[in-house]
């Protein structure tokens, strides 16, 4: 029997080695790139970076300080330090309290100036040169319809703040955009009764309508709503965003035939605006046999502090309110509360939540990838966020939870117990059929930074 | 009626703010022959007196109560402005009227800015075209409204009328109107009525109004009539800045108020007459009650967005019938 030998150099060992590990280092080596690139601004270290896009000057700069507070205190109990807040009460929760996928959360903010152009800018930015892997916040609905198109285009989330227009998640939605806060169509539906009850169906209504997308909105849906009770619209206004004097729109009104003026105005304008109106005596005048009223049908903590006692008695909707008794709400006023010394507003609590259920996707499909992130939130269902249960509807990206018809509160406490909370109107009741805004999502294709 | 009147006194109070910066625009331009675009400026510095001397009235002294807890679990904090804490009542009332008190603060700080702002960059120009001057102007006016974003932010800060004035008067069973309002229309007659008068029967005035139509003549006859006008541009000052402080009330201020207002006094100017103190108070008051007039209903369904143009049209038609304004003096603005 003859044994065969083989005889190995070892420079033929050394040559061999080397191609073989270059053979099986090649694909990796190939495909690295490809990987980085498949979706915009995959998180390649160990930190995640969010983009906090909110209003610091302008008309709603108010609103954007307190997002500000809310985004910067998620940032601190995803990464597992202050108190967790509402990371305690959630319900399911797949985050683990140290990071997004073990990542640490960093961020960067911008001024969207409550304009759509800088907010775009902003936006822009935060993608192109901060490399954020999601943009949130805002306080208007013309600039979260603007952000959320050119995060849409780029391939980079946008979990909308504070935007209350039916056109976010109607006609002007998009895959890559979801939104927390209600609508206007919710208002008008959860106000409609209330209204009735507090003033009759026998009114003539008169509208002062800030001058973009949310204003006509919620314009439209109030009009609806108010009419279906038997009200007439006797004239609807625009004014411009921001007009500090609303004198000249407000002396019409006297002798228009209107005994309600509805103020479809928000953050300063409707301060000024509803401080004028008082000024004017509206609230002390009888018109048609009846006693005058003004409604805001969206007000929040923030305009009450800068209204003061015009607020009183003035009824409206609000998402949410730091005076519900539910233990998320309680644990996040706590946390705010004990971090900054004021309780949170409803434009805080509506961005601390969609940063948590941002990250809470990212940790549920276990990537950072847009498209899957998007499978994650869409359709989810969850509670222990100060709304109680709450749908994040798949076929628009919008949230269905309860509303709450407020009130100004005729003696209050301190100056933060300023509203009362009339009702409480179940989600099903300001549930509606997506298809009446029109709107299509588009693709939720992943896509490489442009 | 009811309406009508209402717009008529509308347009005055917004027509007295127009008169007021008009009037400091015109006098400038009068005297110094200076296209001053930093006039607007000067508006919002006053308007921030009476901001600055809130801030310093409201001052707080902050004592912790641990025997009462917020909703949030904190240690009460009790809050008390030192001014309050230390005078009482007394101090209370002076918080109360911060507004009309800053007036003390107001007159001295803005006679200040201007004759700094005069002697140190616009004596410079006196020469130069007007372009020149708008430019350096302008420039300045960026430069002014930069330096109060970056000390009081960028946005609006409510300021409250006394709570004496802070009602509204019955004026007919059916129309009520703010009391501030009648008291900005009041003080504005009043200012234009003191300069006047201070610029017909004082000494001061005649040799102003001398040194206007002649200047050779009246430094020749020994008068440094330079140093009067220098005066009379520190007078333009603490008036456009008397009349941004007393608006406070009216519109929250914010850095940017003036250049809002500044474009609108432009015109003012024009229509009324460059160089005209009646021309530019008798067309502050009229325009004024112009665009109130055209923000009504009824004219707006005929003519859509006339209020926010109305004012520029004016402008044209008098800048294309007659250049020299309606009180204007023959010769300027017609070459």
């Amino acid at each position: 029997m003859t044994k065969s030998k083989i005889i190995v150099s070892r420079r033929t060992l050394l040559k061999t080695g080397l191609a073989g590990v270059a053979t099986v280092a090649a694909p990796t080596f190939f495909i690295r790139d490809a990987w980085a690139d498949d979706f915009c601004n995959m998180p390649k270290g160990d930190t995640v970076t969010f983009g906090f896009n909110v209003p610091q000057t302008g008309a709603y700069a108010d609103e954007g300080a307190d997002e500000l507070r809310a985004y910067q205190l998620a940032v601190k109990h995803l990464n597992g330090e202050g108190d967790g807040g509402m990371l305690k009460t959630m319900k399911p929760l797949a985050l683990k309290g140290n990071g997004v996928l073990g990542k640490k959360v960093a961020y960067v903010t911008g001024d969207t100036q409550t304009k759509s152009d800088a907010a775009r800018a902003s936006a822009k930015r935060m993608i192109e040169k901060d490399g954020v892997v999601m943009v949130t916040g805002g306080s208007s609905s013309g600039v979260a319809v603007a952000v959320q198109s050119l995060c849409h285009d780029a391939g980079v989330i946008f979990m909308a703040g504070l935007t209350h227009s039916n056109d976010t998640t109607g006609k002007d939605k998009r895959a890559y955009g979801f939104r927390h806060f209600f609508n206007a169509y919710m208002s008008g539906v959860a106000l409609g009764p209330v209204l009735a009850e507090n003033y009759g169906k026998d009114r003539a209504a008169y509208h002062l309508t800030a001058d973009y997308t949310w204003g006509w909105t919620q314009e439209e849906s109030i009009k609806n709503a108010t009419e279906q009770l038997g009200w007439k619209t006797i004239k609807t206004v625009r004014t411009p965003l921001g007009a500090g004097d609303f004198s000249q729109y407000i002396t019409p009104v006297v002798n228009s035939g209107a005994d309600v003026l509805i103020l479809n105005h928000y953050g300063k304008d409707m301060i000024n605006s509803l401080t004028q109106a008082v000024q004017f005596g509206l609230r002390e005048k009888m018109a048609n046999g009846k006693k005058f009223e003004i409604v805001v049908p969206l007000f929040s903590e923030l305009m009450a502090q800068g209204a003061g006692d015009n607020i009183k008695g003035i009824l409206g909707t609000a998402n949410w309110d730091w005076k519900l008794t539910d233990d998320a709400t309680k644990t996040f006023t706590k946390s705010f509360g004990a971090a900054y010394g004021t309780p949170p507003s409803q434009a805080a609590q509506t961005c601390y939540v969609q940063a948590i259920l941002y990250a809470d996707a990212c940790e549920r499909a276990g990537t950072f990838n847009p498209t899957e992130v998007i499978k994650a939130l869409e359709g989810f269902e969850f509670d222990g966020l100060g709304n109680g249960k709450t749908l994040y509807r798949a076929a628009d990206h919008q949230c269905f939870k309860e509303v709450l018809v407020v009130k100004g509160k005729a003696n209050p406490k301190d100056k933060y117990d300023l509203l009362e909370i009339v009702k409480n109107v179940p989600a099903a009741d300001v549930t509606y059929d997506p298809a009446i805004f029109g709107g299509e999502l588009g693709s939720s294709a992943a896509k490489k930074c442009g | 009626m009811d309406a009508i009147l209402l717009q008529i006194m509308n347009g005055l109070d917004k027509g007295g703010a127009y008169a007021l910066i008009a009037l400091g625009l015109t006098l400038v331009f009068g005297t110094l022959g200076v296209v001053n675009f930093a006039h607007g400026a000067l508006f919002m510095l006053g308007a921030f007196c009476a901001v600055a001397m809130n801030k310093f009235l409201s001052y707080e002294t902050v004592v912790v109560d641990p025997t009462q807890l917020t909703p949030w679990g904190s240690p009460l904090e009790i809050r008390t402005p030192y001014v309050q804490a230390l005078l009482g009542d007394w101090g209370k009332f002076l918080i109360d009227y911060s507004v009309p008190v800053s007036i003390l603060l107001a007159i001295p700080v803005m006679l200040i800015i201007s004759l700094i702002m005069e002697r140190g960059l616009i004596r410079f120009f006196y020469k130069r075209p007007h372009a020149d001057q708008i430019l350096v102007t302008f420039g300045l006016a960026i430069i002014l409204q930069e330096i109060v974003k970056q000390f009081f932010g960028a946005n609006p800060i409510p300021q409250t009328a006394p709570s004496a004035v802070s009602g509204s008067l019955a004026i007919t069973s059916a129309i009520s109107y703010p009391y501030w309002r009648i008291v900005y229309f009041l003080f504005s007659l009043g200012v234009v009525a003191a300069v006047m008068a201070f610029l017909r029967f004082t000494t001061f005035g005649m040799v102003v109004r001398a040194g206007t139509q002649d200047r050779e003549t009246v430094g020749l006859l020994g008068i440094n009539i330079q140093r009067r006008f220098t005066i009379v541009f520190g007078l333009a000052g603490v008036v456009a800045g008397l009349a941004g402080l007393m608006y406070t009330p009216i519109v929250p201020p914010d850095y940017h108020m003036g250049m809002d207002f500044l474009v609108l006094s432009f015109v003012v100017v024009v229509v009324g007459g460059m160089g005209s103190l009646p021309g530019a108070v008798l067309a502050g008051f009229l325009l004024g009650i112009l665009q109130s007039f055209a923000s009504m209903n009824e004219v707006k369904s005929i003519l859509p967005g006339i209020d926010q143009i109305i004012i520029y049209l004016v402008a044209v038609v008098i800048l294309l019938v007659r250049p020299r304004g309606l009180m204007g003096r023959k010769g300027i603005m017609e070459s």
